[in-house]
């Protein structure tokens, strides 16, 4: 019988600790497929962060670090430096990148890192249990921000690929969501790019993956998707906010 | 054995770091050890090397974490505030049993506190370099000779026992100039199969890890570590001793303390007091049974360092206060006299009304 659909070699077989419905386990296989696909997985260092993704060293099929919180990008630089011709990405929450770790972030981008980063934004902190992260929504409510995310006292989110933008050192910027079946599609178009550039050696590429987070959220994982699609996306368009060599190749 | 040169300690200290095999590199602006980078980055790029200037202390040591995972020598150098600051990253070295070089050129603090020598990171090196349960190799040069020789060592045991080392070094230790050989010696290879190297897809992936939530198997992995730390205890201990043959009093000083202390012996011998010393030059391991069996021969121990009281406590924990410690100190960037530690071996001999 022919195999139609099969899990990528770049998955191990252990079992996502993820919660029902949530997005983390579509794009653990997104990333996957495109390691795979690209046919660098023997070569392919991934350092995971802090937060819900922090096993992702148990999730992908190659070598992996864990690296402290916020730090992947410097860790991801040193795997990087050590020998350019592994392929190296991170995978981080938005806490982990945009909050304690956006020095590393914005650094990493101005040197023009030759990593991929997989920048999963579901706007709220989800290991320690659903507490404001620095991509929760005005208005919205978390476990410390009962009252809904007042922009007067604590400030507005952060758009990670905005800001990026206006970073020289950054080749290649696109934010994408896992809410629904053709997006899906884009985002792995977007994750598989990023992993090219860096084959090529074209420089630091993130991709923002918007994803839901169903428990802390407190919604059906169905809702969810719909919340993702009605509230995050407005606040963060989709699309490609930065791609050098696009830009030079018009030129 | 090779010619000598005369070099600065921080830059002698730099080179060694490459004739061990370094070829990475990252670190921070800060005095005093700016010299370190500074050569650092005039000399990788000529070899092949990778010298980086991190966004932060932060940073680096996250770079050298990353370096470290795959199995290669890789350092970083700072001084105290940003020793301060690379501690989280020093606890998941220890965490992760991965080896690197950390040199600490030490400076008065506590705070930003100021840019002269000090000791007074000797607890945060051999007690508390960041959050757990976790020992560091400490190696504390007093000599622009053993910036090198220490450099070579701290390589070799990170490798041999998969922890960090570091060089507890001061501003004097950094910026004075000797003729030093350097000499690298046989440098040892040790297992590497637990680097990330990639899987090749022929083996199973490597993974560096410090997270654990089984609390039985974290006790295991902390208890095993343990076991480790009392070979390097028993086989690792470095000490120098000096005119201890019919000493009556022990100085006990490492670094630029030791050098007055040495001074002050001198001048001390020549006025018939039988005085010695015992100079740590590993503080952790910390040579506790030498000066444990020295406790029965000498009256009385003197303590000579740039901090507030930090090396006494080990001097009392290894001697188990048998004999009374003398604490002789200067801080803020001062360095004691020699004067100053000769009126403290004056006061020592009195001890016990001998002589």
């Amino acid at each position: 019988m022919a195999t139609v659909f099969s899990k990528p070699e770049a998955l191990t077989d252990a079992p996502l600790h993820y919660c029902p419905g949530c997005t983390h386990g579509i794009i653990h296989r997104l990333v996957a497929e495109a390691i795979d696909e690209l046919g660098v997985r023997g070569r392919t260092i991934g350092v995971a962060s802090v937060g819900c993704s922090v096993f992702t060293y148990n999730y992908f099929n190659c070598d992996m670090v864990q690296a402290a919180h916020g730090r992947a990008p410097a860790v991801a630089t040193g795997v990087k430096r050590s020998d350019p011709n592994n392929i190296v990405f991170t995978y981080q929450g938005d806490g982990d990148l945009a909050a304690i770790g956006t020095a590393e972030t914005v650094h990493s981008a101005a040197r023009g890192e030759n990593i991929t980063v997989i920048f999963v934004n579901n706007a709220i902190y989800g290991m320690t249990g659903g507490q404001m992260a620095p991509t929760t929504l005005p208005g919205q409510v978390t476990q410390t921000s009962p009252y809904g995310r007042d922009v007067n006292t604590v400030g507005y989110p952060v758009k990670v690929c905005e800001m990026l933008s206006k970073v020289d050192g950054a080749t290649y910027l696109e934010r994408v969501a896992v809410n629904n079946v053709k997006n899906v599609r884009a985002a792995k178009a977007a994750i598989k790019k990023a992993f090219q550039n860096q084959i090529e050696g074209k420089g630091f590429s993130l991709i923002e993956v918007l994803s839901t987070c169903p428990t802390n959220w407190g919604m059906t994982p169905d809702k969810a998707l719909g919340w993702l699609e009605e509230n995050m996306i407005p606040y963060y368009p989709l699309g490609v906010y930065k791609d050098k060599y696009a830009e030079s190749e018009v030129k | 054995m090779s010619d000598k040169v005369l070099m600065k300690g921080n830059e002698a200290l730099a080179e060694a770091a490459i004739m061990a095999g370094c070829r990475h590199y990252f670190g921070y602006p800060i005095t005093p050890q700016t010299e370190v980078a500074a050569y650092m980055s005039k000399r990788m790029p000529k070899i092949n090397g990778v010298f980086l200037q991190a966004e932060s202390e932060i940073a680096a040591i996250n770079m050298v974490i990353g370096v470290a995972s795959t199995g290669k020598r890789v350092m970083t150098s700072s001084s105290s505030p940003g020793i301060s600051l690379k501690s989280e990253g020093i606890s998941y070295l220890a965490g992760c049993d991965l080896p690197a070089l950390i040199v600490n050129v030490q400076r008065g603090g506590p705070g930003l506190g100021g840019i002269q020598p000090s000791q007074a990171d000797y607890f945060h090196a051999t007690r508390g370099a960041g959050h757990g349960d976790f020992h560091l190799l400490v190696l504390a040069p007093a000599s622009v000779q053993e910036m090198v020789n220490l450099t070579f060592k701290a390589f070799d045991l990170a490798e041999k026992y998969r922890m960090p080392a570091m060089i507890l070094s001061d501003g004097t230790m950094g910026q004075m100039m000797e003729p030093v050989s350097l000499d690298a010696g046989e440098i040892h290879e040790y297992d590497k199969s637990w680097a990330l190297t990639g899987t090749k897809c022929e083996r199973k992936p490597n993974i560096i890890n410090s997270l654990c939530l089984q609390p039985e198997e974290l006790e295991r992995l902390n208890v095993e570590r343990y076991e480790r730390y009392k070979i390097v205890e028993r086989d690792e201990v470095m000490y120098e001793e000096y005119m201890m043959d019919d000493a009556d009093v022990c100085i006990v000083a490492f670094g630029v303390a030791a050098r007055v202390s040495q001074n002050a012996i001198d001048k001390a011998r020549a006025a018939g007091i039988k005085v010695g010393m015992i100079r740590p030059i590993t503080l952790w391991p910390f040579p506790k049974k030498v000066l444990l069996d020295t406790a029965d021969r000498v009256k009385a121990f003197i303590s000579v360092e740039l901090s507030m009281g930090q090396l006494i406590e080990d001097i009392e924990l290894a001697t188990r206060c048998k004999k009374p410690v003398l604490l002789c100190s200067r801080v803020g960037g001062m360095i004691p006299s020699t004067d100053n530690v000769l009126d403290k071996i004056k006061e020592a001999d009195k001890i016990g009304g001998a002589n």
